[in-house]
């Protein structure tokens, strides 16, 4: 309640300063404030759309913004009723964050009807911007595409190149175990086999026997949120990491990291978009997000804040608020902030910007409560997102 | 009593003859002149989505209200429709009305499967062995490639209706969506004020007594949970036309229990408690959405209540005080 007020307060403040030829644009931030994604986006990725709008300086350019916020509840009817109701009603002109793959879908489709811009953050599936592409939807942070091949990739090519998978049984964990094998194989190592545990899991004692006993080098997490925690968990019991073998995560958040901590986790290896230690850029957005929210950004946080800072430049570049408009001066523009660095939209709305593979630290090499993550390598966008003509996305592959 | 002659079942005098009483009449027409103004008071989309869930309950609260059955396994009924539909509607391309049909006709395959067995036992058994079937449900719907795991299926097309009247408006839509609920509704009610209704009330009252009197308990029984599937059934295959989408949301187990929540918020046993929980509980999950976390605080906060202070629910309790079923 009391951020709502302050954020009237702050867009009204702007309201009574703002020139007259100010242009009026609505953000809507709609992501999981309850749920198990509520860390990773929630209130922080409110935070930071408003961090965004404050660093750009929008009221001195004659910006006026306005951001809302609502909790999908990672149910994708309320999602698509609230988004609807946005765009219709409330005047918003762009919806940001939009974490879960159902409700990320949903909501792009309703803001194609609309008209409006969709700029995702929280969302995994690559169907975004491939078989469910839309010319109004630009997906910033990641998608499971870039994390398996990411990962796949750069673990192969540091000497990992024997796998053994522990995959979720069911279409997510099964696309990303077949992304990340056509990426290990790609690169000359060799997936040994892999076992399908049930989801959503608690014991996976026996699944990690058999990783262990293939005697791969590295062990595929092919399975998201708690099921990833707990199987961390419990290698850590059996001492698989220890005994010479790597654990791979290949969909983890530095939050879940955090929640392990570095002694269960450590050695992990993972691919991330963003990560608070970084650079100069990172670490000074980081600690001010951190002094207000408590915890340093996840990369979901930081997708929200790019996402905010690039569109409000093409508002700036358009001088009005016409969507259409609006997307285009974004493809055209090159992405260019402190956290991501530099970058390019496609025309598919995939955002091409750098991924890191980073591994836990171990506890000896951890400085604070956050510092958890040592960076090994890093994958230029082209090489980590998959490329547009093999994407399926029909209004970009039309000449 | 003349509604009953030829059921041969010793009832408590009843008040009301042939037809409706008329202070139900009334009701139902202040019902009807409420829905049809509702799309132009809140967001179209939001007025559809209360019928559904409006119907979703009636059809839960026939089998718990009227049958004296717990299910805990509603959602499978509701989301299997909504994923049968959605595939209908979008891969066959079949019209809204025939999409709906093949819904609402699977789901009552499923209550008939799944009800067929779970009638067998009684009480915490019986809510035990739906609840397992709608897990089985659920896993189906997770592994089956046409559901496309936890991306649901989205952009389900609405279809021209009959292939001739355009539905992509929401306010035309509505209207759709509107007969179909408020046809559901009276057909219920029209259920449970049978002959086939007072005998379902009688097993739920007394079963033994019923037995002896000579009714297979276990038809009615059957008979009635097949129904309640199947009215599931029609409120979430109606659902995914609204939305153009289904997902694992509409046959995760929280479903099941979120309808519970709204018969016995509204009243279970009354003809308008589910109606008036489902608004409550649809209209807190949209417009407190604002709130965050706060949701499923007050949502747990006005559950617990409920049950402490009024435990016939809101209708039960008005019903109470005026001294007249509602």
């Amino acid at each position: 309640m009391f951020k709502r007020i302050a954020l009237t307060t702050v867009a009204a403040t702007a309201l009574a300063t703002a020139p007259a030829w100010a242009t009026d644009v609505k953000l809507g931030v709609l992501n999981d404030q309850s749920g198990v994604y509520a860390d990773l986006s929630g209130q922080g990725s409110v935070l930071a759309a408003r961090m965004a709008v404050q660093d750009f300086d929008a009221a001195g350019k004659g910006i006026n913004v306005e951001i809302i916020s609502a909790d999908h509840q990672n149910k994708p009817d309320i999602a698509s009723n609230i988004a609807r109701q946005w765009y219709d009603r409330d005047g918003v002109d762009v919806i940001l964050d939009v974490p879960t793959s159902s409700t990320a879908l949903a909501v792009a489709d309703v803001t194609a009807e609309f008209g409006k811009i969709f700029i995702n953050s929280g969302a995994a599936t690559s169907d975004l911007t491939r078989a469910n592409c839309q010319p109004t939807t630009i997906h910033w942070t990641y998608d499971t595409a870039a994390l398996a091949n990411g990962t796949g990739k750069a673990v192969t090519e540091s000497g990992g190149d024997t796998w053994f998978f522990l995959t979720a049984d069911y279409a997510f964990g099964h696309a990303l175990e077949r992304d990340t094998t056509a990426v290990v194989e790609a690169n000359g190592g060799k997936v040994l086999g892999s076992v399908k545990h049930p989801f959503p899991g608690s014991d996976f004692s026996s699944f990690l026997l058999q990783a262990q006993g293939s005697g791969a080098k590295v062990i595929g997490l092919a399975n998201a949120g708690a099921d990833t925690v707990n199987s961390i968990k419990q290698a850590a019991e059996f001492g698989i990491v220890q005994a010479g073998q790597k654990l791979a995560g290949l969909l983890l958040f530095i939050n879940n990291v955090h929640s392990l901590g570095a002694e269960t986790a450590q050695g992990l290896q993972m691919t991330t978009a963003f990560y608070w230690d970084m650079n100069d850029g990172t670490r000074e957005f980081s600690k001010r997000f951190q002094a207000e929210a408590g915890a340093p950004p996840s990369m979901v946080q930081a997708g929200v804040y790019a996402g905010t800072l690039h569109y409000l430049k093409a508002v700036e570049a358009v001088g009005s608020n016409d969507p259409a408009a609006i997307v285009a001066k974004m493809k055209e523009m090159e992405t260019d902030d402190p956290l991501f660095g530099k970058g390019y939209i496609r025309k598919d709305g995939r955002v091409i910007h750098d991924m890191y593979l980073m591994e836990v630290k171990s506890p000896a090499e951890s400085t604070g409560e956050w510092d958890l993550l040592k960076q090994i390598a890093t994958i230029s966008g082209e090489d980590a997102f998959l490329p547009m003509e093999d994407g399926g996305c029909a209004f970009a592959l039309a000449k | 009593m003349s509604t009953s002659e030829n059921t041969k079942v010793a009832l408590p005098a009843m008040t009301h003859t042939v037809g409706m009483p008329r202070h139900q009449k009334i009701i139902f027409i202040v019902l009807l002149a409420v829905l049809l103004a509702l799309p132009f008071v809140v967001y179209p989309v939001f007025a559809m989505k209360v019928l559904c869930f409006a119907l979703f309950a009636c059809a839960f609260n026939l089998l718990l209200g009227f049958g004296g059955l717990l299910s805990f396994g509603h959602a499978a009924y509701f989301g299997m429709a909504s994923y049968v539909c959605a595939h209908a509607a979008k891969v066959w391309g079949l019209t809204p009305e025939l999409a709906i049909l093949a819904g609402t006709a699977t789901s009552a395959v499923l209550g008939l499967v799944i009800g067929s067995l779970a009638i067998r036992r009684q009480g915490i058994y019986f809510a035990m062995v739906t609840l397992a079937f709608a897990q089985m449900v659920y896993f189906f719907a997770l592994q089956a490639k046409f559901t496309g795991g936890e991306d649901g299926i989205q952009s389900v097309p609405r279809n021209d209706l009959l292939g001739i009247f355009p539905m992509n408006d929401d306010m035309t839509f509505y209207f759709f969506v509107l007969a179909i609920t408020y046809g559901g509704i009276l057909f219920i009610y029209r259920i449970t004020h049978s002959p086939f209704g007072q005998v379902l009330k009688s097993i739920r009252e007394n079963e033994p007594r019923a037995v002896s009197l000579g009714y297979r308990v276990n038809r009615y029984k059957l008979m009635v949970f097949v129904l309640s599937a199947t009215f599931a059934g029609l409120a979430g295959a109606t659902k995914s036309q609204v939305f153009h989408l289904a997902s694992l949301t509409d046959v995760h187990w929280t479903m099941s229990g979120e309808v519970v929540l709204m018969t016995l918020l509204g009243g279970m046993g009354t003809v308008l408690g589910p109606i008036v929980g489902a608004a409550i509980v649809v209209t807190m999950q949209n417009y407190l959405a604002s709130l965050g976390a706060w949701v499923t605080v007050i949502q747990g906060c006005i559950f617990v209540i409920g049950v402490l202070l009024f435990r016939e629910g809101i209708i039960g309790v008005l019903s109470r005080i005026l001294k007249k079923p509602l």
